[in-house]
């Protein structure tokens, strides 16, 4: 008996170990969020928004060297932690993956995802998903040798062109030529990294691919500053967050949270001046920064909660500026609607 | 007269004296000979794979120690990337090594998983040691299981709370590892044992989960640990992912090593069986004093296989978004200024998943022979 006992008895004392490790999991994991319906006040009693993130996508979403989450998405998720608490720390971030994403929303597993995914109608309609705003307008674009002197995608008449067989990105290529009657020679590559040592080796004028795809590749040359990605995107992959459907008082405050920092650039606050506004005579000013008109109560939050986000996070372009344009991303198509391009914040009223 | 010639002649001639076997025969030269020049065919396979070997060598101690680049000033990879590809960049282990050893686990505190790592490979050396196989033994696993629990994710003794989406790194592809082999190991003697059992209900039952579980790859059970299960419990209860991941690996190893234990014991000669029943043992008593002993010695080898292959398996988590070693050495490089230095992490990933899995294979082969001492006769 003793031999057997003895494993016997070693199994059980592990199993109890792993019931007694696990319990704080389970204990903990029952205060999440009770009711899907009212994901705000279940953030609030938590004291944390749990945030669905890229498990690392360079410029949106990756750990730094000390394990932080920096990026153009994890800014959002600070910013409305920022909303909800006036504390751009009181965030949990989850990395997700494009397989487990959509389950990590729908079974509560995260309040809000920040994890570039497209919006398109059919995950809007059969995934019990929202998207309340649209945080970067993707799409495919072109990257050059800045050599080439090339300043906008018109000028490639005649270019040869790097682009992967048999997928959209290639389809779109077709149709935008067509339509914009420019010629060109496609070099069409099956593998990424053959296709990009392709460009790279001058064999082709341009790549095209989606532009955070081209900002990746160029970042990883030796010499970013030698290509350039040009402005015109020929293709909609509008990058949206996501909430819980049925939860229209969660998606207000992430969606105005959206629309603060559109806002906010667009009126010219800053994160250095948003504390100086006080006697600043324009009226949409003085609302936003909570002067007047009770704006932010009526989406159940501090007056001074946008005073609080612009402060933490700075606006729109700022975000942009310190995550995208390092990489190489140009404001292209998330330009403000007044500078020719999409984003575009309702009135603060 | 003859015989007299004889023995003075005998007598005469001195003893030889002692001399060394001809040089071609014995030593370096000899051996050479034989194994690496004994046909011109095996001379020139010999010469050239030397010719390879070297220029290989010079070659990588040139790129990875003449021309590296140790370090750099705060993220500024020009250094690097001026190198071309001439000399491997060991900045980004230098800048990198704490993110991929602990993930995101807060910086402050990387000592509690440095910590965890050491007492984990302390629980294997005390564990390996034959001396110490005892029934304390299992107390020391429960009591350095729980410090480990305890250390990871603090909350009492002072030590700030750590989520677990926090822990990553090497410590996570331990703890996956280790819990996930621990309590297999005990799930796969019960499944074995249950599969050559006599009660039809339990054999059903043991057959259906080998090859259930068996029939699907780990990434699909991982899947349906991590995107499936979720969906069916009630609004607002969640497992931890990490746990769901460790419960999908452990039920996993489970079937495979059920098989292999089944193994030995189909290995077992009858005799041994019915020997056992005839001094009156009952069948606990049978299957511990004398099946399990001689059936788990015999799979030694296999267990160790299926052991090494699950240690690297571990790093499949990455799908469901959980920072392993592997994952958190691939995440290190996704930031701009480190990106393109893929080789030179996943040369150190890959060197500590060596350590583990060849200080396992040494093991078990140390343990092989002593086990089977009885036998080399």
């Amino acid at each position: 008996m003793q031999p057997f006992g003895l494993s016997f008895a070693r199994a059980l004392g592990a199993a109890a170990l792993g019931v007694t490790l696990a319990l704080p999991g389970l204990a903990r994991a029952q205060q999440a969020p009770a009711a899907a319906a009212n994901t705000f006040d279940a953030v609030k009693s938590r004291g944390q928004l749990v945030c669905g993130v890229n498990t690392g996508l360079a410029g949106f979403a990756q750990p730094d060297s000390q394990g932080v989450w920096r990026g153009f998405d994890v800014e959002y998720c600070r910013a409305v932690a920022t909303a909800i608490f006036g504390d751009p720390n009181k965030v949990r971030y989850v990395p997700t993956t494009a397989q487990n994403r959509f389950t990590a929303l729908q079974s509560g597993e995260v309040d809000v995802m920040a994890r570039n995914t497209t919006w398109t109608l059919s995950r809007d309609t059969s995934l019990g998903l929202d998207f309340p705003a649209v945080n970067f307008y993707d799409g495919q674009g072109f990257m050059v040798k800045t050599a080439l002197g090339v300043k906008s995608a018109k000028e490639l008449e005649g270019a040869t062109i790097c682009v992967q067989p048999g997928t959209t990105t290639e389809q779109n290529l077709t149709d935008w030529a067509r339509s914009n009657r420019i010629k060109f020679t496609p070099v069409v590559i099956e593998r990424l990294e053959e296709l990009v040592s392709a460009y790279v080796a001058g064999r082709c004028d341009a790549y095209t691919t989606d532009v955070s795809g081209l900002a990746a590749t160029r970042s990883a040359q030796p010499k970013p500053a030698d290509h350039l990605i040009l402005p015109e995107v020929i293709s909609k992959e509008p990058l949206a967050l996501g909430v819980r459907q049925g939860d229209a008082r969660f998606a207000d405050v992430v969606r105005w949270t959206h629309f603060l920092l559109l806002s906010a650039e667009e009126f010219g606050i800053t994160q250095a001046n948003v504390d100086k506004l006080g006697n600043d005579p324009r009226p949409e000013v003085q609302r936003i920064i909570g002067k007047n008109g009770g704006l932010g109560p009526m989406l159940g939050l501090a007056d001074d909660w946008a005073v609080k986000v612009v402060k933490a996070i700075g606006n729109y372009g700022e975000v942009f500026d310190r995550h995208l344009k390092p990489i190489g991303i140009q404001r292209g198509p998330n330009a403000q609607w007044n500078q020719g391009g999409l984003q575009f914040s309702p009135p603060f009223r | 007269m003859s015989d007299v010639t004889l023995e003075t002649a005998a007598a005469k001639v001195p003893e030889a004296a002692p001399r060394s076997p001809p040089a071609s025969q014995i030593g370096l030269l000899a051996w050479l000979r034989t194994n690496l020049f004994s046909s011109w065919l095996n001379s020139a396979v010999t010469l050239l794979i030397a010719y390879l070997v070297v220029r290989w060598t010079i070659g990588f101690v040139e790129w990875g120690i003449v021309n590296a680049v140790w370090s750099v000033p705060d993220n500024q990879t020009q250094a690097c990337r001026d190198l071309k590809g001439i000399g491997a960049c060991w900045a980004v282990i230098t800048e990198k090594h704490r993110f991929i050893l602990f993930g995101t686990y807060p910086y402050e505190e990387h000592w509690r998983p440095a910590l965890c790592v050491l007492l984990f490979v302390g629980l294997y050396t005390v564990s390996a040691m034959r001396r110490f196989w005892r029934k304390e033994l299992a107390l020391v696993w429960v009591a350095t299981l729980t410090a480990i629990g305890v250390l990871m994710w603090g909350g009492i003794l002072g030590l700030p709370y750590v989520p677990q989406e926090r822990w990553g790194g090497l410590v996570i592809t331990l703890i996956l590892a280790t819990f996930g082999l621990a309590l297999a190991f005990p799930l796969a003697v019960l499944v074995a044992l249950g599969r050559r059992s006599r009660l039809p209900a339990i054999k059903a039952l043991c057959v259906l989960y080998v090859e259930l579980i068996r029939g699907v790859p780990l990434i699909s059970l991982l899947f349906m640990a991590s995107v499936m299960f979720p969906l069916f419990l009630p609004e607002g209860m969640n497992i931890d992912k990490l746990l769901r991941a460790q419960i999908a690996i452990i039920l996993f190893a489970g079937a495979y090593l059920a098989e292999v234990v089944r193994g030995g014991l189909q290995a077992l000669p009858k005799g041994q069986y019915e020997a056992a029943e005839a001094l009156g043992l009952s069948y606990w008593q049978k299957t511990g004093f004398i099946i399990l002993p001689q059936a788990l010695r015999l799979v030694i080898p296999p267990l160790v296989n299926t052991f090494i292959g699950f240690f690297k398996d571990t790093s499949l988590v990455l799908i469901i978004g959980i920072f392993d070693l592997l994952t958190a050495g691939k995440t290190a490089i996704i930031e701009p200024a480190w990106q393109g230095f893929g080789v030179e992490v996943y040369l150190t990933v890959g060197a500590i998943y060596f350590v583990f899995c060849f200080a396992m294979s040494k093991y078990s082969q140390s343990l092989e022979a002593e086990l089977n001492r009885h036998r080399n006769r």
